[in-house]
């Protein structure tokens, strides 16, 4: 297997690997994927209550390279995007930018999952909030 | 001084010796003759020098030297023995044993005896990755011709209890095929001593070249006959026809002679080292499973997973070690290691897996670095394993609780 050096940089230092306080209103967190798959990416966005814009983004993966890469460059897009241009990310952005080959084009499927899932959880809160 | 990438993957290919390669040289160029051609000094030069390399595969594992056949390599050894004894004793019976974890070169090959009729029975194994006796003496009828298990498995390096399977096989008058590739020249392995009635070899995984192989075929008690799969002038005494290849079989017996003299130091030398690594990278990571039974393995074999860490990801940040892993991240399925699963190992550790193969080459300070890099890249994925942060907080919690 042989990586693309996108992936390989974003594999050697990734973006933004961490966590944010789960039970924050103002915290929405993704986890998607299978262990026994292979991949399990979580994913978490922050939304200043203010702006509604992203203002930071973390992630933590289980996976192969492409897979921590495709999170990775997933929580670099994120931060400064509203919602509605977060949701705008696709799986095909991913693939072009990481240049990833047809066999991994799943991991940028989760990536994109992972993003709507850390959305949808962020709206939930603000909903129960109400 | 080490030499970068280091090669631990001696399961999958051996470099070739170089008193190996300095035997087989000159059957490329001066005594290039073809081991068939009667009637000029070329053609005998070669002949004297396969009876040579036939009688040194023979010594390794207790045969004669007429009970070789040279093939192009184990699978084609394994292809010969299965298929030539299923159609030759067919009218005896169509039932074939074998087990899950086999090599698919035995595995494939039974696949397609069924397309032409034969009942094949795969046995699971133990968690351990050992064949249970009682399901094999459960499983052989009347119609059983072939029971087809390996010595030693290419995955988890698990040794098969293979002379009790000889026993159970001979008692029963039942043929015993054993691929025995990976256990030949690194453990003791006698075809008298354990039953065996045909057992496939390989010289590129003995410190020998690519290419040849040899499949040993009992011709005493009982004899074994074959029907060929591949027809022509009738060499290998009508078993494999085909030109000899003269400097490849060279080099199998030369690896061979070589392996029998140092198989003793040897073995202690590489379990020595594989101890050495799995004691190291047990002192410095938490949470490492080692796959397939300890106590029956091969010297130079250690699988391991490391839980939470996700193997390609891992063989990506060890890229100055060469290793494999049994996780199958590419493939469409995302099926990890079949030989794992059939072990009973999650889904999960099997993606966390890796293959460690030690060899005559690798030193002790090959197996330092390895530890300290291993280490060290087990620890940066499982800080960013969503994973190990689970079980941690899984773990807090029950420690609260």
């Amino acid at each position: 297997m042989s990586y693309s050096e996108k992936v390989i940089d974003h594999y050697n230092n990734p973006r933004n690997v961490g966590s944010l306080p789960k039970g924050d209103t103002a915290v929405g967190t993704g986890l998607v994927g299978a262990p026994e798959c292979g991949d399990v990416m979580k994913l978490q966005v922050r939304v200043n209550p203010e702006t509604g814009v992203i203002d930071d983004a973390k992630f933590k993966t289980f996976g192969c390279g492409s897979a921590i890469a495709s999170s990775s460059l997933a929580t670099e897009w994120l931060k400064g995007k509203t919602l509605e241009q977060a949701l705008e990310i696709k799986n095909v952005d991913i693939v072009q930018e990481l240049s990833l080959p047809p066999v991994k084009i799943h991991c940028s499927v989760l990536a994109e999952d992972a993003i709507k899932a850390a959305i949808a959880d962020y709206k939930r809160k603000q909903q129960d909030g109400q | 001084m080490l030499r970068f990438p280091i090669y631990m993957d001696n399961h999958a290919t051996t470099p070739v010796d170089p008193r190996v390669l300095e035997q087989m040289l000159p059957y490329f160029t001066d005594r290039f003759g073809n081991a068939a051609s009667r009637n000029h000094s070329y053609g005998w030069q070669a002949e004297e020098a396969v009876d040579v390399a036939r009688k040194q595969v023979a010594e390794l594992i207790g045969a004669t030297a007429k009970e070789i056949v040279f093939t192009s390599g184990a699978t084609e050894s394994d292809n010969l023995a299965i298929k030539g004894a299923a159609r030759m004793y067919r009218e005896k019976g169509n039932h074939l044993i074998t087990v899950v974890t086999e090599h698919k070169a035995v595995i494939d090959t039974c696949k397609h005896l069924e397309k032409e009729g034969f009942d094949v029975t795969y046995l699971p194994v133990k968690r351990d990755g050992l064949v249970d006796l009682d399901r094999l003496r459960a499983a052989i009828t009347d119609r059983t011709i072939l029971i087809s298990i390996m010595a030693a498995n290419n995955e988890v390096g698990v040794l098969q209890p293979i002379a009790e399977i000889g026993k159970m096989a001979r008692e029963r008058g039942v043929l015993f095929h054993t691929d025995a590739v990976q256990a030949a020249g690194k453990v003791p392995f006698d075809v008298n001593a354990s039953s065996v009635d045909m057992a496939s070899l390989s010289a590129h995984k003995m410190y020998g070249p690519k290419g040849v192989g040899a499949l040993y075929v009992r011709r005493r008690n009982p004899r074994v006959l074959l029907t060929p799969i591949i027809d022509g002038g009738g060499h290998e005494r009508g078993m494999r026809s085909g030109t000899l290849n003269v400097p490849g079989i060279v080099g199998f017996g030369k690896a061979a002679a070589i392996c029998r003299e140092e198989l003793a130091t040897e073995s202690a030398r590489v379990t020595g080292l594989r101890n050495r690594l799995s004691d190291g990278l047990r002192r410095e990571l938490d949470e490492i499973y080692i796959n397939g039974s300890v106590e029956h393995r091969l010297p130079g074999n250690l699988n391991v997973s490391f839980a939470y860490v996700e193997g390609e990801s891992l063989l990506m940040g060890i890229n100055d070690i060469a290793v494999s892993s049994g996780s199958a991240c590419t493939s469409a399925t995302l099926e990890p290691s079949y030989v794992l699963k059939a072990l009973g190992t999650s889904d999960e550790l099997a993606h966390s897996s890796i293959r460690f193969g030690l060899g005559r080459f690798n030193t002790e300070e090959e197996v330092d670095f390895v530890v300290q890099k291993v280490s060290a890249v087990v620890k940066r994925l499982r800080e960013m394993s969503p994973l190990y942060e689970l079980a941690k907080e899984h773990e807090e919690v029950k420690i609260r609780g």
